[in-house]
C-alpha cells in the first residue's frame, strides 16, 4: 500500500534519512522504533510531504506521490498524527472533526450555506468521536481537553480523512497511565483494512500492536522483521533494546 | 444561527439616530461606512488570521471606481456599488495570489507595499484620479428614488442598509463550512494541511470577499460625500481601520462595528484637538489594548461575562 | 551624462549608507528575536531631535552631538525593551505590530508637542558643507562624510560580529535561539545589548539624516517604510544583506528621482514587492 524507494535527505552534512526502502502491505501494523534522533519523525515528514527529499520516491497504492503537496497526499488517503499535539485550540472537538469531514467532502468551500445544514458531516463526526470514546467531551474547546483526550483527537482528525494509510507519531507520548487504556483500545479498534505505521518508544505498545517492526538508527533502517525476530536480533539488542525487554 | 436578543436590540438602535440625533446623520453615515470597512478586515484578520497593513487599497479602488463612474455621467449609486465591488474584487483576487504565499513579516510588508504602490500610482495618474486633488464636482443621483438630502437622511439610510446586508452576508459566511475552515487556518495551518485542506484556495477566496466588501464601503463614501480624495488609499486609513477593529475585538463580527462607533464618535467629539494629539491617545490606547485587553472591548466584555457565570 | 550617472550613483550610495545605519539594528534584532518592532524609526527620531536640541539650545558642535544621539537612541530602546517589549516576545505578529505602531503614534505626538511640526534644520560645520572636486565631478562633502561613517560602521559591526565572542553569541542566537540557550549562551543579555546597539545606530542615523532629508515628527512613519524595505529585502539578521539592500534601495531611489521623477516612490515599492516575491526571506535571509 505504501512504499518508498531510496528515500534520502540530508541537512548539510547531517544525514537524516539514508536510502530508505519501505514496503507496507495493506492492513499490516508496523512499528517504527529507534533511538532519539534516528530520523523516525523525519521519515514521516518525508512521506507526508512536509519535507522534500533529496532523492527517492514514495508510492501510495501504487501511485507515485513524491511530487505531491501535503494536502494532495492526504486526499489520496495518507493521514498522520503529530508527536506534539497539533490541534485547533479554539475550536471544539466536534467542530474540529466536522471540519476534517467537510474538507474531505470538499464542502468547506461553501460560504453561503449554514453549518447545521450539513447534518451528515456532523453525524459522521459524532460517530468518529464516539468510536474513540470521546463523546462526552465533544462540545469542549480543544484547549480545555485533557491531554489524553487531545491525543485521541489527533487520531480522530486523521481518521476523519478516511485514510488508507495512517502514520501515528508516538500516539502514547506523555499520556498518563489512567488515560492510556482509552488510547490503546482506540488503536486496537482501528479498521483492519487500514495500514498503520506508528512510531513508539513504549515497548509494551509496540509488542502489543505491531505485527512487524522496523528499527531505524542514524537515518537508516537497521533491520526489520516480526517482533519475535527483532527481540532476539543481536544488532538491535546492541543498539537499542535494553536487556530488560529481551526474553 | 439564531439571533441573540442583544443583536436585535443593537440593530434596532441603529435606527435611533433618525429620531434622536437628526443633526448627526452624516456622522452616522460615516460610522456605518467605517463599520463596513472594519467588518471586511475582520473577515481576513479576525477569522483567517491575515495581518494586513494595506486594506485601504480595496477601499480606495472602490471609492475611485464609484467616483469615476459618477464623474463620467453615470450617477446611479446602486450600479456604482456593483462596479466598485467588481473592481475591488478583481484587484483583491489578483493580489490574493501573491499574499497567500507568505507569512509573518513578509506578509505584513507585502500588504503594506501593495497599499503604498496603489497610493503612489493614484498619485501619479492624476489625469485619471485627479492626483492630490482627487475627484470632485460629480453628482450622485438618487437611490431607489430617494434623493440625497441636506440632512443626510438618505445617506444614512443608504449606508445603514448596505452595511446591514453585508453584515448578513458576513454572518452567513462565518457560520458556514467555509467560515469554519477559515478559523481552522487561523488556529493551525499545519493541521489544516494534515486534513487535506486547500488552505491557499480558502485564503484567496476570503481575501477576495473582503476586498469586495471594502470596495463597497469605499463606494459608499464616494456616494455620500460626492468626493474622492487620495487619502482613501493612504497608509493612515489602513492603520486606522486596523486600530478600530482591534479596539472592538477581532473575530467577533461585531468588533468592527463597535470599534467604529467608539472611534468615530470620539474623534468627532475631540475634533478640535490637533491631529497629533489625537494620535497620542490612539497610540496609548493601542499599547493599552495590546497589553491589557488583547481581544478588544468585546473580548473584555465576554471575559467579564464568563467570570460572572 | 557619465558625470551625472556617477553623481547619482554616489549620492545614492551615500543615501544608502544612511538607510543602512537606520536599518541594521532592526534587521539584527528581528533576526534574533523575531520581534516586529515598527517603532524602530522612533529611535532615529529621538537621536535626531537630541542633536537638534544640543546644537540649538546648548550650542554644541555637530560632531559632538553624534555620540549623544547614539546614546539617546540606545537609552530609549533599552527603556522600551525593559518595560514593554520584553513581555511580548511570544506574542503574535499582530500584537507586536499593534504595540509598536502605538508607540510610533505616541512618539510622533510627543515630538510634535515639544518641537512643533516644523521641519528642523541644523547648521553643519564648514568643512562638511560644500563639495569636493575630483576628476571634473563634484561630490558633496556631507555625503562623503556619510559614506565614511557608513563604511566605518559596517567594518566595526562586521568586526564585532565575526571577531568577538559577543558577536559569536549573537550569530548563534540569530541562527538558532533554542540551541544557543541550550549551549548556555545568555541570549537575553546578548539581545539587550544588540537591541541597544541597534537603537543607538538608529539614533545616529536620525541625527545624520537631518542635513539630507530634514526632520519632523512624521519621520518615524515616513522612513519606517524604507527601513522595513531594507530589512525585508536584505534578510533578517544579516548585516551584509542590510548593506546590500540599503545600497540598492538608496541608488534606486536617487536614480528614480533623477531619471523618472513622475514615478515618485512607485519604483521603490514595485522593486520591493518584486524582490519579496522572489525571495520572501530576503536576499540574504534564513530560509
Amino acid at each position: 500500500m505504501l512504499s518508498t524507494r531510496n528515500l534520502s535527505k540530508s541537512f548539510g552534512s547531517l544525514l537524516v534519512a539514508g536510502n530508505i526502502d519501505l514496503d507496507l502491505p495493506q492492513g499490516v501494523r508496523y512499528a517504527l522504533i529507534g533511538p532519539n534522533g534516528a530520523g523516525k519523525t523525519t521519515l514521516i515528514n518525508l512521506i507526508t510531504g512536509m519535507l522534500r527529499p533529496d532523492a527517492g520516491e514514495i508510492r501510495l497504492g501504487g501511485e507515485d506521490i513524491t511530487s505531491f503537496r501535503p494536502e494532495a497526499r492526504v486526499r489520496r488517503g495518507l493521514a498522520r498524527t503529530f508527536q506534539i499535539n497539533t490541534l485547533f485550540p479554539q475550536l471544539t472537538m466536534l467542530e474540529s472533526v466536522t471540519l476534517a469531514v467537510l474538507e474531505r467532502n470538499n464542502d468547506s468551500r461553501i460560504w453561503w450555506r449554514r453549518l447545521p445544514a450539513y447534518r451528515p458531516a456532523i453525524d459522521e463526526a459524532h460517530q468518529i468521536i464516539g468510536s474513540l470514546g470521546l463523546e462526552s467531551a465533544s462540545l469542549r474547546l480543544t484547549r480545555e481537553l485533557a491531554y489524553g483526550q487531545q491525543r485521541l483527537l489527533e487520531i480522530a482528525l486523521a481518521l476523519a480523512t478516511r485514510p488508507r494509510v495512517l502514520l501515528l507519531d508516538e500516539p502514547a507520548a506523555g499520556v498518563p497511565k489512567d488515560e492510556s487504556a482509552a488510547l490503546f483500545s482506540a488503536i486496537a479498534g482501528l479498521s483492519q483494512e487500514l495500514t498503520v505505521l506508528f512510531i513508539e518508544h513504549d515497548m509494551n505498545v509496540v509488542f502489543r500492536f505491531a505485527s512487524r517492526i522496523l528499527v531505524m538508527v542514524g537515518g537508516r533502517v537497521l533491520v526489520q522483521g516480526t517482533p519475535e525476530e527483532i527481540a532476539h536480533d543481536p544488532k538491535v539488542r546492541e543498539v537499542y533494546l535494553g536487556k530488560k525487554h529481551v526474553a | 444561527m439564531r439571533w441573540h436578543p442583544l443583536e436585535i436590540v443593537f440593530w434596532l438602535c441603529t435606527l435611533l439616530p433618525f429620531v434622536v440625533t437628526p443633526n448627526y446623520l452624516s456622522l452616522a453615515s460615516q460610522i456605518a461606512i467605517t463599520a463596513l470597512f472594519a467588518l471586511s478586515l475582520d473577515l481576513i484578520l479576525g477569522y483567517a488570521g491575515i495581518v494586513s497593513l494595506g486594506h485601504a487599497a480595496f477601499f480606495g479602488v472602490g471609492a475611485y471606481s464609484a467616483g469615476l463612474l459618477a464623474k463620467h455621467y453615470w450617477g446611479e449609486p446602486l450600479s456604482g456599488l456593483i462596479v466598485a465591488a467588481l473592481a475591488a474584487g478583481l484587484v483583491g483576487y489578483a493580489t490574493s495570489h501573491i499574499i497567500v504565499r507568505f507569512r509573518h513579516l513578509a506578509l505584513i510588508m507585502l500588504t503594506m507595499g501593495l497599499g503604498l504602490l496603489l497610493h503612489e500610482a493614484a498619485n501619479s495618474a492624476s489625469a485619471l484620479t485627479g492626483g492630490v486633488d482627487g475627484l470632485q464636482g460629480f453628482k450622485v443621483s438618487s437611490v431607489l428614488g430617494f434623493r440625497f438630502d441636506m440632512f443626510g437622511r438618505t445617506a444614512y439610510a443608504y449606508s445603514l442598509a448596505v452595511l446591514f446586508i453585508c453584515f448578513l452576508v458576513s454572518r452567513r459566511i462565518v457560520h458556514s463550512p467555509f467560515g469554519l475552515a477559515l478559523r481552522g487556518i487561523r488556529e493551525n495551518g499545519t493541521r489544516m494541511a494534515a486534513i487535506g485542506a486547500p488552505s491557499r484556495a480558502h485564503l484567496r477566496k476570503a481575501y477576495t470577499i473582503a476586498a469586495v466588501m471594502a470596495g463597497i464601503a469605499g463606494a459608499l463614501l464616494t456616494h455620500t460625500t460626492s468626493t474622492v480624495s487620495l487619502e482613501v488609499l493612504s497608509f493612515g486609513r489602513s492603520a486606522d481601520v486596523l486600530v478600530i477593529l482591534i479596539l472592538g475585538g477581532a473575530g467577533r463580527l461585531y468588533g468592527g462595528v463597535i470599534g467604529a462607533i467608539i472611534y468615530m464618535v470620539a474623534r468627532d467629539q475631540f475634533s478640535g484637538i490637533n491631529p497629533q494629539y489625537w494620535y497620542f491617545w490612539i497610540g496609548l490606547l493601542l499599547v493599552a489594548v495590546v497589553m491589557f485587553l488583547p481581544n478588544g472591548i468585546l473580548g473584555g466584555l465576554s471575559a467579564l461575562y464568563k467570570k460572572s457565570q | 551624462m557619465f558625470a551625472s550617472a556617477a553623481g547619482v550613483l554616489f549620492d545614492g550610495f551615500a543615501y544608502g549608507m544612511l538607510l543602512f545605519l537606520l536599518s541594521v539594528g532592526l534587521s539584527v534584532t528581528l533576526g534574533m528575536m523575531n520581534f516586529v518592532n515598527l517603532a524602530h524609526c522612533s529611535f532615529a527620531m529621538v537621536g535626531g531631535y537630541t542633536t537638534v536640541s544640543l546644537m540649538t539650545k546648548l550650542g554644541w558642535p555637530f560632531l559632538a552631538t553624534l555620540p549623544m544621539a547614539f546614546a539617546a537612541g540606545a537609552a530609549v530602546s533599552l527603556l522600551l525593551e525593559k518595560t514593554l517589549y520584553r513581555r511580548l516576545y511570544r506574542a503574535t505578529d499582530l500584537d507586536q505590530c499593534l504595540l509598536t505602531i502605538g508607540i510610533v503614534f505616541v512618539s510622533i505626538a510627543v515630538f510634535a508637542w515639544f518641537y512643533t511640526t516644523e521641519q528642523q534644520s541644523i547648521r553643519v560645520p564648514e568643512y562638511l558643507q560644500g563639495s569636493v572636486h575630483v576628476a571634473g565631478m563634484s561630490f558633496a562633502s556631507y555625503r562623503i562624510f556619510l559614506v565614511v561613517i557608513g563604511l566605518a560602521t559596517t567594518a566595526l559591526l562586521i568586526f564585532l560580529l565575526e571577531r568577538t565572542r559577543f558577536g559569536a553569541r549573537v550569530r548563534a542566537a540569530v541562527d538558532n535561539q533554542r540551541m544557543a540557550r541550550g549551549l548556555g549562551i545568555d541570549v537575553d543579555r546578548a539581545f539587550m545589548i544588540t537591541f541597544a546597539l541597534g537603537g543607538g545606530l538608529a539614533g545616529l542615523g536620525g541625527a545624520l539624516s537631518i542635513q539630507v532629508v530634514g526632520l519632523d515628527p512624521t519621520f518615524a512613519l515616513s522612513y519606517l517604510v524604507y527601513v522595513l524595505i531594507v530589512v525585508a529585502v536584505g534578510g533578517l539578521g544579516s548585516i551584509g544583506g542590510s548593506f546590500a539592500a540599503a545600497t540598492v534601495l538608496g541608488i534606486s531611489d536617487m536614480a528614480g528621482k533623477y531619471y523618472f521623477p513622475w514615478l515618485g516612490a512607485f519604483l521603490i515599492y514595485l522593486v520591493m514587492v518584486a524582490l519579496l516575491m522572489w525571495r520572501p526571506a530576503g536576499l540574504f535571509g534564513k530560509r
